[in-house]
C-alpha cells in the first residue's frame, strides 16, 4: 500500500485516474483504502429536476446512485437511499446557498455543492466541494488557458459543542492543472495535487457555518499560495538550474 | 459490485498480460530521475517478478531514449546518449565524438562494453567533418549554457556522402538533467534540432524541439512539462561556418524559449492563475461569512443542532 501511495506522488496529476484505476485493478483488496486516500478529480452530474449540477463524490453515493443537494433526490432514483435529518437537511440547503455565493465570488463560475451527515459522535461531517472549469471554451474568463481545472474537497469533522464552543477538523485537498498554449511557447502544463490540514477550537456564537466558511477560505487562500509560489516556484527555480536565464534577463521574482 | 466484500474467486488474478502492460506504463511513465523509486514501488504491488522483469526488459529501453538518459563509457573517455538516432541495436549504441559503441544495460541503467566502431558505422570523411566541426561549437555553446548538459550530434541520412551533390541529415541531441531526490526535486531538459542540409539550395534547414520537466513532491505533487518547437534556416557554407551558424541559432531559439518559460512563471500568480481561482473576490475583502440578514437562519438552526445533541 505504501508503494502504490509513494507511486501515486510520482505519476503527474496529469494522468492520476489511469494510475489509480491501475492500481484498483492490481490490488483489488485494498480498493476501499486506495479510494479513500487518493483523491481524483470530480465528477459533475446534472440534476435533472432542479436544472443544476452538483458534484459527484463519496459522501453523497449510494450503491451507483448521487444525492443531489439541489432537490435532495438520487440519480439514477433510488428507493432507501439515506438522507440527512431534517434539521441537517436545512442547514445543507443554507450551506449550498452561501457557498455557492463564495463560489461565485472567487471563482467566477464553477459547480460547488454541499453534503452533509451526523457523525457517531453526536457531531456532524460536512464535505463542501467545487469543481473549476478555467479553460477558454469552460468558465476562463480571460482566455488565458487552453486547459485548465482546479477540484478542490474539503471535509470538515465538527465535535459536539461544549460551552458555546465546537473543535472543528478541516482535511483539504487541491487538485489542479493548468495549460497554456502560445505560438512561440509550444505547451507550458503545471500540474499539482496537495492536501492539508487545519484543527480550530471556535465559539459557535456566529453558527457552524460561518466557522466552516472561514476556515476554508483562509486554507483555500493557502494552497493557492503555496502552490503558486512554493510549488510552482520550485518548479521554476529547477529550470532556472538546468538552463541559466540568459545575461541581462533578471530573475523578478512575482509581487507576492 | 459489492462493497468491498471478499469475493477471492471474482477478484481473482487480473490476466498476467494486463498486468504486464500495466507495469510498462508506470515505468514509462516516471519522471525524469525516478524510474528507479517507480521500478521499486511497482515491483512491491505487482507481487510477481517474472513479470515485473518482463516489464522492466521492455520498460526501460523506452524510458531512457524518451529520457535521452546520459551513460558514462566504461574507460570513462566520455559519456553516450542514449537516443534512437545513435541506437544500432537495442543494446547497442554509437558514440559519434568518441567513434565508439557501447553495449548498454538499460534497467542497470550502465555500460557493460565498449568497442571501436567499424568503418561501416561511421560517417564519411566529408561528412565528418561538418559534424565534427558542428560538434566541436556545440560542445562550446553547452559548456556555457548548461551546468551539466550533454551533446551529441548524429548523422541521419546520407552518412556516406563523398562529396558535394547530395543531401544529408544530422540530429543534434542536448541532454540536461537535475536530480535532488534529498530535495524532493527532479527535473530535465532535452532538446533535439534536425538538420536538413539541402544541397540543391545551399540551405540548412533547422527543426527545434524542446522538452522541460519538473517534479516537486515534498508533501504533494507538482510537475511542470512544457515543450516547444520551432524552425528556422540558414544558408550552407563551409564545415566551420555552418557550425558557427547553426550552433548560434540554437542557442538564440533555446534562449528565447528559457525566456518565454519565465514569462509563463511570471505571469502566473495574477493572470493565468486567476482564470482558476482570484486571490481575492471583487470587492478585495474577505468574504462575509457573517452577514447578519442571510445567515441568521442558519445561526439559530446549527446552535440548535449544536445544542439538541
Amino acid at each position: 500500500m505504501e508503494a502504490a501511495m509513494d507511486l501515486m506522488r510520482r505519476i503527474s496529476p496529469n494522468q492520476s485516474e489511469t494510475a489509480l484505476s491501475a492500481l484498483l485493478s492490481l490490488l483489488p483488496h485494498h480498493s476501499a483504502d486506495l479510494l479513500s486516500q487518493v483523491d481524483q478529480p470530480l465528477q459533475v452530474c446534472m440534476d435533472t429536476e432542479s436544472m443544476k449540477e452538483f458534484i459527484l463524490c463519496e459522501y453523497n453515493r449510494d450503491a451507483d446512485s448521487y444525492r443531489s443537494p439541489w432537490s435532495n433526490k438520487y440519480h439514477p432514483p433510488l428507493e432507501d437511499g439515506p438522507l440527512p435529518s431534517d434539521e441537517l437537511r436545512k442547514l445543507e440547503i443554507e450551506a449550498n446557498e452561501i457557498f455557492a455565493v463564495y463560489r461565485d465570488q472567487y471563482y467566477e463560475g464553477g459547480v460547488s455543492s454541499v453534503y452533509m451527515w451526523e457523525d457517531d459522535n453526536q457531531g456532524l461531517v460536512a464535505c463542501f466541494l467545487i469543481k473549476k472549469d478555467g479553460s477558454k471554451k469552460g468558465h476562463g474568463r480571460r482566455g488565458h488557458l487552453q486547459e485548465g481545472s482546479w477540484d478542490a474537497i474539503h471535509v470538515i469533522e465538527v465535535g459536539p459543542v461544549e460551552e458555546g464552543n465546537a473543535h472543528y477538523c478541516l482535511t483539504s485537498t487541491v487538485m489542479l492543472s493548468l495549460t497554456t498554449e502560445h505560438k512561440p511557447l509550444g505547451t507550458f502544463n503545471l500540474s499539482g495535487s496537495i492536501r492539508r490540514q487545519m484543527s480550530l477550537d471556535l465559539s459557535v456564537a456566529e453558527g457552524h457555518l460561518c466557522n466552516m466558511g472561514k476556515m476554508i477560505e483562509e486554507m483555500e487562500g493557502k494552497l493557492r499560495n503555496s502552490l503558486d509560489q512554493v510549488y510552482f516556484g520550485k518548479t521554476r527555480e529547477m529550470v532556472c538550474t538546468l538552463r541559466p536565464p540568459p545575461e541581462g534577463i533578471q530573475l523578478r521574482l512575482p509581487e507576492s | 459490485m459489492a462493497d468491498g466484500g471478499d469475493e477471492p474467486e471474482e477478484a481473482a488474478e487480473l490476466p498476467e498480460k494486463e498486468k504486464l502492460e500495466i507495469a510498462k506504463w508506470f515505468l514509462t511513465n516516471a519522471p525524469a530521475g525516478e524510474i528507479h523509486y517507480v521500478a521499486k514501488d511497482i515491483r512491491s504491488v505487482l507481487g510477481d517478478d517474472k513479470i515485473y522483469e518482463m516489464a522492466a526488459t521492455e520498460a526501460f529501453p523506452v524510458y531512457n531514449k524518451a529520457h535521452l538518459i546520459v551513460l558514462e563509457l566504461p574507460d570513462r573517455s566520455g559519456d553516450v546518449i542514449i537516443t534512437t538516432y545513435g541506437e544500432l541495436d537495442e543494446h547497442n549504441y554509437f558514440d559519434p565524438r568518441t567513434a565508439q559503441v557501447a553495449t548498454v544495460d538499460h534497467v542497470k541503467q550502465v555500460c557493460t562494453n565498449l568497442r571501436p566502431a567499424t568503418d561501416e558505422e561511421l560517417p564519411s570523411p566529408y561528412i565528418e567533418e561538418f559534424r565534427c566541426a558542428l560538434d566541436a561549437e556545440l560542445c562550446k555553446y553547452v559548456g556555457e549554457a548548461y551546468p551539466k548538459g550533454t551533446c551529441a550530434v548524429y548523422c541521419t541520412r546520407g552518412k556516406d556522402v563523398e562529396g558535394p551533390g547530395a543531401d544529408f541529415e544530422f540530429a543534434v541531441v542536448i541532454s540536461a538533467a537535475r536530480h535532488s531526490p534529498q530535495n524532493f526535486c527532479n527535473g530535465s531538459w532535452r532538446s533535439i534540432w534536425k538538420l536538413e542540409f539541402k544541397d540543391e539550395l545551399q540551405v540548412v534547414e533547422i527543426n527545434g524541439k524542446m522538452q522541460v520537466g519538473a517534479h516537486y513532491f515534498e508533501e504533494g505533487n507538482v510537475q511542470l512539462d512544457a515543450n516547444n518547437e520551432c524552425k528556422d534556416s540558414t544558408i550552407m557554407q563551409s564545415p566551420e561556418d555552418c557550425a558557427v551558424s547553426v550552433t548560434s541559432m540554437i542557442g538564440h531559439h533555446e534562449s528565447e524559449y528559457m525566456a518565454s518559460l519565465e514569462a509563463s512563471y511570471l505571469n502566473l500568480p495574477d493572470t493565468t492563475f486567476k482564470d482558476l481561482r482570484r486571490k481575492l473576490p471583487v470587492t478585495r475583502t474577505l468574504f462575509p461569512w457573517n452577514n447578519t440578514l442571510q445567515f441568521s437562519l442558519t445561526r439559530d438552526i446549527s446552535k440548535e443542532l449544536g445544542i439538541g445533541k
